[in-house]
């Protein structure tokens, strides 16, 4: 494998110093200059940041390929800057057993862009009835280590409680869709005037917040990790906030469309802005972003929901849920977080980085850019401007009319370049 | 205008301007041939993904009497039935001569997606969509507002006036255009429901908001509207005891009864006699129910040969 050497990057936003990567990991620089084949990379200019790490993707694959493959979408993340995805369990059939979580870890393998890892069904076909398998998925290859009905609540307390306690013994976690099903019959968008005048049907704040309280209790009870997907309202903040200063050990991830997008973008009746949880209030999102400034939001999730134009392209009751996120996260999230000062560049390697993967217990990416480490890196240009996305098979992207700032320019996954000069690699089937 | 998608993209000139060739053209009904060339060649379709006989029948005689050709596409064992979608069916009537699309859709804004979506070129009339607005029905409804209490002056709005709408406001596509268009002729209006049927976020519309009808009825209102409740759109167990509901929103004859000499029942129809409002009160004179189909006729030509008719 050659050796490849980054000169003049910025170390997460703070020090100018080069990188060096050989045979998967990275390794001192000076060593490497020394090397004869070692290709050097001009990042003037640039920021090298712990390659990205997305806890809440959906890849779609088996049963929705034309929307996307676990293959378009890795490529969609290697442009977003993703080394790693977690690739939720709603797919058809339902990624619940051991040999269909080791199948879509396999088809991340032989694309090669970002390492899959499946989330495992929390309960059987996501029905809510019935625990799944979830110790023969976390001792199988893939190690599943999060577990999710994502797209559905697991709403019966009893069958939470059973399944935070077999989420403890495995060192697992359970990442949880909140919505009180009852509370959200046919909802369509956030509850409140504007829904009240658009005649859609509403879906209040309380229906996730009052999930989030009953399972921060539940997981303190049990004395598991529980993970709250998609927080998208300022009430969810608190409940998260008290939570954590009572000592419970609850995470929460908020979706780049939180951060920037507002029910307002509903009037226009076009299901590209369906999604769900629905956007919300613009006191939300500043609500939100004041939250990962602050540290109750742990980390950003894209949610990304590819889906075919056919369940877009009719009328917003009948589209479907969900909308475009790998591609445009870091350039939202430096629009959103890092322009306005909220946080700095060395955050975002947290938030988009080290805690998505500590919380999915991904390796190699505590001690980001070190020498040893596996040498998963993305080089953005915080200033420049993002691309299309097109790396994904679906065209459901709700940033088109945004003005975004923040490019990713070059991916490397264990220390193969992906994305050059922000443009994929094109890697054979199996090139790792 | 282009389109009518809402009620509320009317200025109150628009509105006004609406209401007065409406009453032009009611005149048409009496004349020995009433028929005007005003939209010949012209082809209206009635695009229905809902059941509907008044307003598609309303529809129907509105364009037959400008000399519009009318098609009618029904989903009852339509392709619709079988999964055909709405950007589908709509550019396949355009593909057979569609000039005006006159929609109703079982999902709120669907005409204003249509309208927006760059699917078609057709002129669109929303004749209904989901819980969301019908226009027409608003328009209609302030011609009859018009004609019974203010008199039968041009160029006059029902500024000072005050409208009760009772009933089902949450599933109501009549109560959101009403609202919306009666504040821009200024019209004073109050929602009266039970606390469920009201929906969430209806502090932000400009109303006054009660679930007490017998206090409301006290005030005197010039024009009280009832609703019909939405069994078909009600989700599960949300349904108001029908006796509980019987009781306080009716408009029972007792109620009528303490209405001012000159204030006038409305009803938007299909009326549920016994539910929402007694027999006595549906037939009595200061009903005006069946004022209010006749002029929906003359309200949808106006609407017609304004969004047709006077651009071509």
């Amino acid at each position: 494998m050659t050796t490849i050497i980054i000169t003049g990057a910025s170390l997460m936003g703070g020090v100018q110093a080069d990188l060096a990567m050989s045979d998967g990991v990275f390794v001192d620089p000076s060593e490497a200059a020394g090397s004869k084949n070692a290709r050097v990379i001009d990042a003037s200019g640039l920021v090298a940041l712990p390659g990205f790490v997305d806890l809440h993707t959906h890849l779609r694959q088996p049963g929705g390929e034309q929307a996307e493959t676990v293959r378009s979408g890795s490529r969609a993340a290697a442009l977003g800057g993703y080394t790693a995805v977690h690739a939720m369990a709603n797919t058809v059939p339902v990624a619940d057993t051991a040999e269909l979580v080791t199948q879509v870890w396999q088809w991340g393998r032989d694309a090669g862009y970002v390492d899959v890892r499946p989330v495992g069904a929390v309960t059987k076909g996501l029905a809510g009835e019935e625990l799944a398998p979830l110790g023969s998925m976390a001792r199988s290859l893939p190690k599943v280590s999060v577990f999710s009905d994502d797209g559905k609540c697991v709403h019966d307390s009893g069958l939470m409680t059973r399944a935070l306690g077999q989420a403890r013994s495995l060192d697992a976690v359970i990442a949880q869709h909140a919505q009180d099903p009852r509370l959200t019959e046919g909802a369509q968008m956030n509850e409140g005037p504007l829904a009240a005048s658009l005649g859609l049907a509403g879906w209040p704040g309380v229906a996730e917040e009052s999930i989030i309280a009953r399972d921060v209790l539940l997981a303190e009870s049990v004395g598991a990790r529980i993970h709250i997907c998609h927080l998208s309202t300022a009430g969810s903040l608190e409940v998260v906030k008290w939570a954590k200063t009572r000592g419970i050990a609850v995470t929460a991830e908020v979706t780049p469309h939180h951060l920037l997008l507002t029910e307002d973008l509903v009037s226009s009746y076009d299901p590209l802005y369906k999604v769900n949880p629905p956007l919300r209030r613009m006191e939300d999102v500043l609500a939100l972003r004041e939250g990962v400034a602050s540290g109750v939001i742990d980390i950003v999730a894209t949610d990304h929901a590819p889906h075919p134009s056919e369940v877009k392209d009719c009328s917003f009751p009948e589209g479907a849920f969900g909308m475009l996120g790998l591609e445009s996260a870091f350039a939202v999230v430096m629009t959103t977080l890092v322009e306005p000062g909220l946080v700095t560049l060395d955050t975002v390697a947290r938030i988009m980085s080290t805690t998505p993967a500590e919380i999915g217990r991904v390796s190699g990416y505590d001690t980001p850019l070190t020498v040893g480490q596996p040498a998963h890196l993305t080089v953005v240009d915080p200033a420049g401007l993002p691309e299309q996305p097109h790396g994904s098979l679906s065209s459901n992207n709700p940033y088109r009319d945004q003005q975004l700032v923040g490019r990713v320019v070059h991916t490397f996954y264990s220390g193969v370049q992906t994305v050059n000069d922000s443009q994929l690699v094109e890697l054979g089937e199996k090139a790792v | 205008m282009k389109h009518l998608l809402s009620a509320g993209e009317l200025s109150r000139d628009d509105a006004v301007s609406v209401l007065d060739a409406a009453q032009e053209f009611s005149h048409v009904a009496n004349r020995s041939v009433p028929k005007l060339p005003a939209l010949r060649g012209v082809t209206m379709v009635n695009l229905f993904f809902e059941d509907s006989t008044r307003t598609r029948l309303s529809f129907e005689a509105a364009a037959k009497r400008l000399s519009a050709d009318v098609m009618t596409f029904q989903v009852q064992g339509s392709s619709v039935s079988k999964g055909e979608s709405l950007k589908d069916t709509a550019q396949t009537v355009e593909a057979m001569g569609a000039d005006i699309i006159v929609m109703r859709h079982f999902s709120s804004g669907a005409a204003h997606r249509l309208a927006h979506s760059g699917w078609v070129e057709s002129a669109i009339i929303n004749a209904g969509d989901g819980t969301h607005e019908h226009p027409t029905q608003a328009l209609l409804d302030a011609a009859t507002i018009r004609e019974k209490v203010v008199g039968p002056a041009r160029g006059s709005d029902l500024a000072g006036l005050h409208v009760a709408i009772v009933g089902d406001i949450a599933h109501s596509r009549v109560a959101r255009s009403n609202v919306l268009l009666l504040n821009t002729l200024g019209a004073r209006v109050t929602v009266v429901g039970p606390p469920e049927l009201l929906p969430s976020g209806v502090e932000g519309w400009p109303v006054t908001i009660s679930s007490d009808l017998d206090s409301v009825i006290d005030e005197n209102p010039n024009a009280i509207m009832m609703l019909r409740i939405q069994k078909e759109r009600i989700k599960g167990d949300f349904q108001p005891a029908s006796g509980d509901y019987v009781r306080n929103y009716s408009l029972t004859k007792d109620r009528a009864n303490r209405l001012a000499d000159d204030a006038i029942v409305m009803h938007p129809g299909p009326m549920n006699r016994g539910v929402e409002i007694a027999s006595e009160v549906a037939d009595s004179p200061r009903s005006v129910i069946l004022d209010q189909v006749r002029n929906g006729v003359a309200v949808r030509m106006a609407v017609l040969f304004q969004v047709w008719g006077r651009e071509k």
